[in-house]
């Protein structure tokens, strides 16, 4: 396995241009996803990578040597990347064994013992040697995919949304199959996708691509707590965001004066504070704020608590778990944990009036809580 | 003959699976450009389809517009006119009404063993036309003429508009019917209002075809002694050769015969629309005949003895009759029927493989690489379904003897006008092979390290393959029954199944033409067989 490098990689699609100037270093044998919305290029990062379409500038090294870069333009074929597509993409003609050993030169292929223990690395058993692709479910599909793809060891294996086609369950389950595979195989991979917590809980780190340039490259903890700015806080997942002041390593807002995570801020800020970071507790604590509960949304494992703080017509969204989700009408005292963030306020949100709700936006993930830190 | 039914089906396939391929897959598709040998490939298969049409026009543009007039102002053109236009409109009249009927007693009433029936009628499209032409002549001396040449082409076609319009009435959502009679609609109301509308883009579509398959047609009406365009351009070419004449009389017919597709291929767009989404519908209800049943069943066993019955059964009854009782005491001879079975079959395979080859390129291109351009291409090719053969032959004749006389009345100029002339067919083959094999299959191959030709044989070449083994197999028993094309381009001496009858059934040889009809009446049904394996099954299972 090997390392890659990526430096200013730009591609232009009839005049749209995909991807602005891509820098990533994924170390050897790690695992890095990449999130992003659809749209934001990131199946066009994989297909440059893999060699099926050509980079207008820029250059990628796997292992030290250029494949893509001024002058060069490595085949896919000679790269030795392997490519998990979204739908699998076995075979149909195949069988499991057949499919697993295809990029295997063919004496190997006749190897039966080698297939075995090949469709045994992601978890199958040896048994599913002779059956027909269209015999397994979706996800034993993309685990003999991922079988297939590193069959030949590669120096790099690039999985596009893998799972996102998976439903909720058998998503979790192939998920830890694959990241099992590929740690045991001790593979560099790159895997794409648009599901936030697929991305914080797979990769050692998280590059996010937006726009057609990676946002913020940083490890699972540190994207979530301290991501860059404001809209990719809201990205990555739920978000308060208030207006505050910032002076000495701390900022003044409506929920009280908050220890800041990187000191420096100072002046008027938009305060970003996680629903989880929110304490809802029925007494006073020090430094604690008055709310009232305004509206739930119940999700099961835990409740979204829409409140409005006292004195201030601001509100403010926050998690509570599930067995102790409040009524409508509560009052409570709403305190912080932890460290939080403030971004430069120069695009500063200005406070809406009460009726139109609420500061915070929802994020985009549908499951809420699976965002565990 | 049969390819007709199994261009219909397989080319709607083809369309319906295109729209569920993801946006952006077409969107990157477009971008990469298609490797140069592919394109060559392609624009070379589309330049062949092309150049007896532009040929035979350009030919006869030669032609001043004084004597334009003069030889286009005869009395021989307008006979012909009158006749192949009477001909269309009362083979389209005729077919659709037996067609539409046929269709709708199968698909909608309790007729008694619909599923037999159902098969029978598309049994017609397995005989070569001037097969059953022999049939009859044999039969009669009457049925010559205009009511014969009636008689054979409504036989023969009236399954073009049976199958669009069986197919559009199994598509029909019952739902709607029963909205209409909600509303308070009578049954023929509802029958007039909502069911006949939609009915009619197949309808229309089915007889255009009849219409174009009349024009082309030349040895059933040359054995009938009946004067179309066809028949007017190979009596022509034989009496005297005269280049830009003949090519203006082939532009005339070129038109008739574009005019014909062009319809057709807007009828059917339309029809294609109109359909609403596949999902599981309910069965219709059968309309009960009641006691019509008796006369709706003798009409069926009527119709099925004159279009399969016949020419099946004058084959039989000459292969058992002594030569003397023909007209022309000629008698079978075993080894002239080996000779051509052997030489039928040797043009059948180098037919297929000359249409599948100069398809694979371009289907694959129009697959992979959807554009402008492509799209093009294509349609160039499928162009060449409404060339009529003898067009195409007469121009190849023409551009050889000019330009390439080495390749006159060889076996190879003869392949290449198979190849053009059953493109349309392979092609949809190729499409349909296609489609079965996602972009992704091949990116995965090369991402595992195979190059472009381990990729064609170990992922497209087993996908693909049976599709256009079909594909081919359809081609070769075509090609094997050609006799329009084989009679006008073949090396002198070539003698297949197709030219052996056509020559003895001219000279009233019934008896020595039998055993050759025998052995093509086999190859068309084992087409007819193997059309109902692939394509038709789907469609005759779903209609109980």
């Amino acid at each position: 396995m090997a390392d890659l490098r990526i430096t200013a990689l730009t591609k232009t699609f009839g005049g749209t241009t995909i991807l602005r100037g891509v820098d990533l270093f994924v170390p050897s044998g790690s695992l890095v996803t990449i999130l992003g919305v659809s749209g934001s290029g990131k199946t066009t990062l994989l297909r440059l990578l893999s060699g099926f379409e050509r980079a207008d500038s820029g250059s990628i090294e796997i292992e030290g040597r250029e494949v893509s870069g001024k002058s060069v333009h490595v085949r896919p074929e000679r790269r030795r990347v392997g490519y998990v597509a979204q739908e699998g993409l076995l075979f149909p003609h195949l069988t499991v064994g057949e499919n697993v050993v295809f990029g295997l030169p063919s004496r190997d292929r006749r190897d039966r013992a080698r297939a075995e223990a090949l469709i045994e690395s992601v978890g199958l058993p040896a048994s599913y040697m002779t059956r027909a692709p269209q015999e397994l479910s979706g996800g034993e599909q993309q685990r003999v995919a991922l079988a297939r793809a590193l069959a030949p060891a590669p120096k790099l294996v690039l999985l596009d949304e893998p799972f996102s086609a998976l439903d909720a369950a058998l998503r979790l389950e192939t998920r830890q199959a694959v990241a099992a595979a590929l740690a045991a195989a001790g593979a560099t991979a790159l895997l794409v996708t648009h599901d936030q917590s697929e991305a914080l809980s797979m990769g050692i780190e998280v590059a996010v691509l937006r726009d057609g340039v990676l946002a913020q490259v940083a490890p699972p903890e540190e994207l979530y707590r301290r991501p860059v700015d404001a809209p990719l806080a809201q990205f990555v997942g739920e978000a308060v965001l208030l207006p505050g002041t910032a002076s000495g390593g701390f900022v003044a807002c409506a929920l009280g004066r908050l220890p800041l995570a990187r000191a420096g801020a100072a002046g008027p800020v938009e305060v970003m504070v996680r629903p989880e970071q929110i304490r809802f507790g029925p007494s006073d604590r020090i430094g604690a704020v008055k709310a009232k509960v305004r509206e739930i949304t119940y999700f099961g494992h835990d409740a979204s608590a829409q409140m409005s703080l006292e004195g201030d017509e601001m509100q403010v969204r926050v998690r509570v778990a599930g067995h102790m989700a409040p009524k409508p009408g509560t009052v409570a005292w709403l305190s912080v944990e932890d460290v939080v963030m403030a971004y430069p306020s120069h695009n500063a949100l200005v406070p809406l009036p009460p009726e139109s709700g609420t500061l915070m936006q929802r994020s985009i993930s549908p499951q809420p809580s699976e965002r565990v830190l | 003959m049969l390819c007709e039914a199994g261009l219909m089906t397989q080319a709607a396939d083809a369309i319906e699976i295109n729209p569920a391929r993801p946006r952006t897959r077409a969107r990157r598709a477009q971008v990469t450009s298609p490797p140069l040998p592919l394109v060559a490939a392609a624009l070379f298969a589309a330049a062949l389809v092309l150049s007896p049409i532009l040929f035979t026009v350009i030919q006869a543009t030669g032609v001043s517009a004084q004597d334009a007039v003069e030889l286009l102002f005869r009395s021989i053109v307008g006979r012909l006119l009158v006749n192949t236009i009477t001909l269309i409109v009362a083979a389209s009249v005729t077919t659709a009404i037996i067609g539409a009927a046929t269709a709708w007693l199968v698909e909608r009433t309790d007729l008694p063993g619909r599923k037999v029936w159902a098969v029978l009628a598309v049994a017609p499209l397995a005989i070569p036309p001037f097969v059953s032409s022999f049939a009859w002549v044999s039969l009669s001396d009457a049925l010559q003429d205009f009511a014969g040449a009636l008689l054979v082409v409504t036989c023969a076609y009236y399954p073009l508009v049976y199958l669009p319009v069986a197919a559009a009435l199994r598509g029909l959502d019952p739902a709607l019917e029963e909205t209409a009679r909600s509303l308070g609609q009578t049954s023929w109301g509802c029958f007039f209002r909502v069911v006949l509308p939609q009915l009619r883009p197949a309808l229309y579509g089915g007889m255009l075809l009849v219409a174009l398959k009349t024009l082309s047609e030349f040895g059933a009406f040359a054995l009938l002694r009946f004067q179309t365009f066809t028949t007017e351009l190979f009596a022509q070419f034989r009496t005297g050769f005269d280049g830009p004449d003949l090519s203006l009389l082939a532009v005339v017919l070129l038109l008739l015969c574009i005019a014909c597709l062009i319809g057709e291929m807007k009828v059917r767009g339309r029809g294609r629309y109109a359909r609403v989404g596949a999902g599981t519908r309910r069965n219709s209800r059968l309309a009960p005949l009641g006691w019509t049943r008796w006369p709706v069943l003798i009409a069926f066993v009527a119709l099925t003895l004159a279009t399969v019955g016949t020419p099946v059964g004058m084959v039989c009854y000459w292969l058992t009759q002594h030569a003397s009782a023909a007209t022309s005491r000629a008698a079978p001879s075993l080894p002239r029927l080996f000779d051509a079975t052997l030489a039928s079959v040797g043009y059948g395979l180098a037919g297929a493989a000359a249409a599948v080859l100069l398809a694979a390129p371009l289907g694959y291109l129009t697959t992979r690489y959807p554009s402008r351009w492509t799209v093009l291409l294509e349609r160039i090719a499928y162009l060449a379904q409404g060339v009529p053969s003898i067009v195409v032959a007469l121009a190849l004749i023409s551009i050889t003897v000019d330009w390439l006389l080495p390749l006159y009345q060889s076996a190879m100029l003869l392949v290449i006008a198979y190849g053009i002339l059953f493109l349309p067919y392979a092609l949809v083959s190729v499409r349909a092979a296609m489609a079965q094999v996602p972009r992704g299959l091949e990116e995965s191959a090369r991402s595992l390290g195979l190059g472009w030709f381990a990729i064609l044989c170990r992922v497209l070449a087993p996908l693909t393959g049976p599709g256009l083994g079909a594909g081919a197999a359809m081609v070769f028993v075509f090609v094997s029954t050609e006799l329009t094309s084989t009679l006008l381009l073949g090396p002198l001496g070539t003698r297949t199944l197709a030219t052996e009858v056509w020559s003895n059934t001219c000279s009233l040889a019934f008896a020595a033409a039998a055993p050759f009809e025998a052995v093509m009446l086999l190859l068309s049904l084992l087409s007819a067989w193997l059309l109902a394996s692939r394509s038709g099954a789907a469609a005759f299972e779903r209609q109980q």
